[in-house]
């Protein structure tokens, strides 16, 4: 126990030294660690956004809507197939998450299945009484749609975000569908939360001069009657367009909020090569008719078509300020949202808080360490030393995997590094007590020593892993600040391992070869 | 040479088995009363938990407290609650959840910084939605569970079962007082207290697992003591470090209390009340519940020494 292998020191020695090199750059300022050379190592502790201040956004994924779209889609297209295959039924609709109808003539409901599946494979038929009918999506099916929704969101929301010029920003997916935005520096989110209010699905269809809606009337079949947001009609007003698309803004290639031939704002927009064709095709067919802008649900303009639209370019002018002119801009560029997004949770730290806090945490951490420090030389005098550097070591130790790891450093983070200081130091006081004992019992010293970190070690072992347990579960089930905690809670606990064992022993050993005492002073 | 200015080298002699069914009905005291407590005043959630808006603002000068109530009460809001934070020139706005979605509580968020004018610094605005708090109290009764019943299966592994239960019960003590002392002080539970409820899981069954190594290896040595001299002398003989090692933690933990800000005050008192509370656990319940769960030590004793020897000395 008291032989030190050569390559056991050379590791001790070498695992200590890099932990004071990547603990060195936290303690210099950014712009500082920027001018160093190369080979130095510059990586610092990256911060939680309540330590250096900035917006966390916390949104679910509406996944309710796209599920209604489309089951809406499927009683479009089973009414049409229906229709064909001649098959009565009544009361096809959908609510909540299913479609129900009764068939007519319940025997042709093997026929019935047969079309549902043509219509969408991902749906569960349940049959009644009578010919009734449900339909669900599986469970499968969902989970898969799921997903995909929640990352397409993920990535279209990083596009908005960037074209905010926002720095470092970190979006990522929380649990199943939710998402998580961390802004650092954004002191105020409502520009953010604006651009990410809508979904700006994007689409032209045309105008359905025909018909016209009145309140609680139902429009023709294929068409639809949408509100109509143009920036003169009445609010409320409403609009007959066909349900047919002639173009979707998946197609645009760009987006540039612009002005209108009288100097109001407006919306300028390219399409790629084959909307172009599409966008082409349709205005030459339809001169003379009015074609409807459609953003989420409401026409926002509806413009007559007076000659073939070619060029693959064109204008939206409503009723735009050069803020929303600019803002859909920005969003027609980033692309539509598959789905609306619910915010759940925001929260702001100005810059101010944030380095109060880290002065806060940082005077607590000194002054943690300086009564720590002085308690162990008091109660152990030499050995006490040799604890507090093996507690130095432990801080650089935790300092550095935090920067290496790329955890993030929160308040509670810090919190944990103050309660680690105390925690650290623990296992060296149940080696030194058991030291102690074994001299009182009468040991020799080389005897004692050894006896003392043989006997204490699974004390301290057991003591540590329900520690890192209660850590380890902080980090799985908590979240944000509590994960944060847990993080450094954890490293603290298993460099503490390492220090407050290897280190101190090894100064203790080097003591006894250079000194040769007769006596321990403890 | 330097020598340490303080030792400890008088092993007491105190009689915690004497002592252990006043700390019974103590402990039985504490905990039925934070149960009640928790029953009948509840906790004080932070928004964390409950929902709704908090900003905290910094005025130029010290902060008119009433002044800024009647103001904001005159907004139409609902529930605002105002305290000091801190300085006397920060405060804590509370504002409850507003009827109606996200965009009502902006809107509340705004009035509250329309009321309260310019020169007004507002250090920290959170807006929480009544979905994410229920989640995160099931999370965290589930995490402070699953950690119990994580230290009970460890300690029975390292042990046996008997300590197990006096280890899991100790826990188990320890984090219903802490939750008392918050029903009671009416003291903000947030997050961050969470974070403190568990770490008084992990770490206050230090004590109870330095205390339980000794026993077990008092008994090994003495095969025929009778169980309460042995629970006496393990004691004894480990009350010195008990002590020490809670002593640097509550350093470290004064430290944080005193200095660390507001943010952290919740967090450092639940700290503070665990550690002590843990290691009177250890003491007066964790210990003597072996003299009443006694683990059958002589086929036991004889059988682990056995395996103690084949592996060496472990």
């Amino acid at each position: 126990m008291l032989y030190f292998p050569k390559w056991l020191v050379a590791l001790i020695l070498g695992i200590c030294a890099l932990g004071v090199v990547f603990t060195i750059p936290n303690l210099f300022s950014t712009q500082t660690v920027d001018r160093w050379p190369n080979f130095l190592p510059k990586k610092q502790v990256s911060l939680g956004l309540d330590l250096r201040g900035g917006s966390y956004l916390l949104y679910q994924v509406d996944m309710r809507s796209v599920i209604t779209e489309r089951l809406n889609d499927v009683v479009d297209g089973l009414r049409s197939e229906f229709r064909t295959a001649k098959i009565g039924y009544v009361g096809l609709g959908a609510s909540n998450d299913a479609i129900h109808f009764t068939l007519r003539e319940p025997d042709r409901m093997e026929e019935v299945r047969t079309l549902v599946r043509k219509v969408d494979p991902d749906l569960d038929m349940t049959t009644g009484a009578d010919g009734a009918v449900s339909l669900k999506f599986n469970a499968v099916a969902l989970n898969n749609v799921q997903r995909q929704i929640v990352d397409q969101s993920i990535e279209i929301v990083r596009r908005r975000i960037d074209e905010t010029g926002t720095k470092e920003p970190s979006i990522q997916r929380e649990g199943e569908d939710r998402i998580v935005l961390e802004l650092p520096g954004v002191e105020n989110p409502e520009f953010v939360k604006r651009i990410l209010g809508k979904t700006a699905k994007m689409t032209f269809q045309l105008v359905d001069e025909n018909a016209s809606v009145g309140p609680g009337g139902h429009p023709p079949p294929g068409d639809e009657a949408l509100l109509l947001k143009d920036g003169h009609s009445p609010p409320g007003a409403t609009i007959v367009v066909q349900r047919r698309v002639l173009v979707s803004g998946e197609t645009l290639t760009d987006a540039q909020a612009t002005f209108d031939q009288y100097g109001a704002p407006a919306v300028n927009f390219k399409f790629n090569a084959e909307g172009a064709r599409r966008f082409g095709d349709a205005t030459k067919n339809n001169v003379g008719k009015r074609f409807a802008i459609v953003l989420d649900n409401a026409v926002i303009s509806a413009p007559v078509i007076r000659e073939p639209i070619l060029g693959g370019q064109g204008i939206i002018t409503g009723s735009f300020t050069t803020e929303s002119a600019n803002e859909l801009a920005l969003e027609l560029r980033a692309g539509a949202l598959p789905a609306p997004l619910v915010p759940l949770e925001e929260r702001t730290v100005g810059p101010g808080l944030g380095a109060d806090s880290i002065h806060a945490g940082a005077l607590a951490c000194i002054i943690g360490v300086i009564l720590v420090v002085v308690f162990m030389t008091v109660f152990y005098g030499l050995f006490g030393l040799f604890a507090n550097v093996a507690l130095f070591f432990n801080l650089c130790l935790m300092m550095a995997s935090l920067t290496v790891l790329g955890a993030t450093l929160t308040l509670p983070g810090i919190a944990g590094i103050a309660l680690t200081l105390g925690m650290a130091v623990d296992a060296n006081v149940l080696i030194y007590e058991r030291i102690r004992e074994e001299v009182r019992g009468g040991r020799s010293l080389i005897s004692s020593l050894q006896a003392g970190f043989e006997r204490a070690f699974g004390t301290i072992f057991d003591s540590h892993l329900t520690t890192l347990v209660a850590g380890f579960l902080m980090f799985f089930l908590g979240s944000g600040p509590v994960k944060g905690f847990a993080v450094t809670l954890s490293i603290g606990v298993i460099t503490s391992l390492f220090s407050a064992i290897l280190v101190t022993r090894l100064q203790i050993v080097s003591w006894l070869r250079r000194t040769k005492p007769k006596a321990i002073p403890i | 040479m330097l020598r340490p200015l303080i030792t400890i080298r008088h092993i007491p002699n105190i009689d915690f088995m004497g002592l252990h069914k006043l700390g019974f009905v103590l402990s039985a005291v504490l905990t039925i009363g934070s149960i009640v407590l928790f029953l009948t005043q509840g906790l004080n959630f932070g928004i964390d938990f409950a929902g709704g808006t908090l900003i905290e603002a910094r005025t130029q000068g010290p902060a008119h407290l009433a002044e800024m109530r009647s103001t904001l009460d005159g907004l139409g809001l609902g529930a605002v609650s105002l305290q000091g934070f801190g300085s006397p020139d920060e405060v804590l706005i509370r504002v409850a959840r507003q009827p109606g979605g996200d965009q009502a509580q902006m809107d509340a968020v705004a009035k509250v910084q329309h009321a309260l004018g310019s020169g007004v610094d507002y250090r920290r605005t959170e807006v929480v939605g009544p979905e994410v708090g229920g989640e995160l109290i099931r999370a965290g009764i589930l995490a402070t569970v699953l950690a119990l019943f994580a230290i009970a299966a460890y300690v029975s592994l390292r042990f046996n079962w008997q300590f197990g239960i006096g280890a899991m019960l100790s826990t188990l003590h320890d984090t219903i007082t802490t939750v008392g002392l918050f029903s009671l002080l009416q003291i903000e539970f947030n997050l961050t207290t969470l974070a403190a409820i568990l770490t008084i899981a992990g770490y206050s069954v230090n004590d109870t697992v330095v205390i339980y190594d000794r026993v077990r290896e008092t008994s090994r040595k003495y095969k025929t003591m009778d169980f309460r001299t042995l629970i006496n002398k393990s004691l004894n003989e480990t009350l010195s470090r008990t002590i020490l090692t809670v002593s640097t933690v509550a350093l470290a933990v004064l430290a944080l209390f005193f200095f660390g800000g507001e943010v952290l005050r919740g967090f450092s008192i639940a700290m503070l009340w665990g550690i002590i509370v843990g290691t009177y656990s250890s003491l007066f319940i964790a210990a003597p519940i072996l003299y009443y769960v006694q683990p059958r030590r002589s086929s036991r004793a004889k059988k682990e020494d056995t395996q103690a020897e084949t592996q060496g000395a472990s």
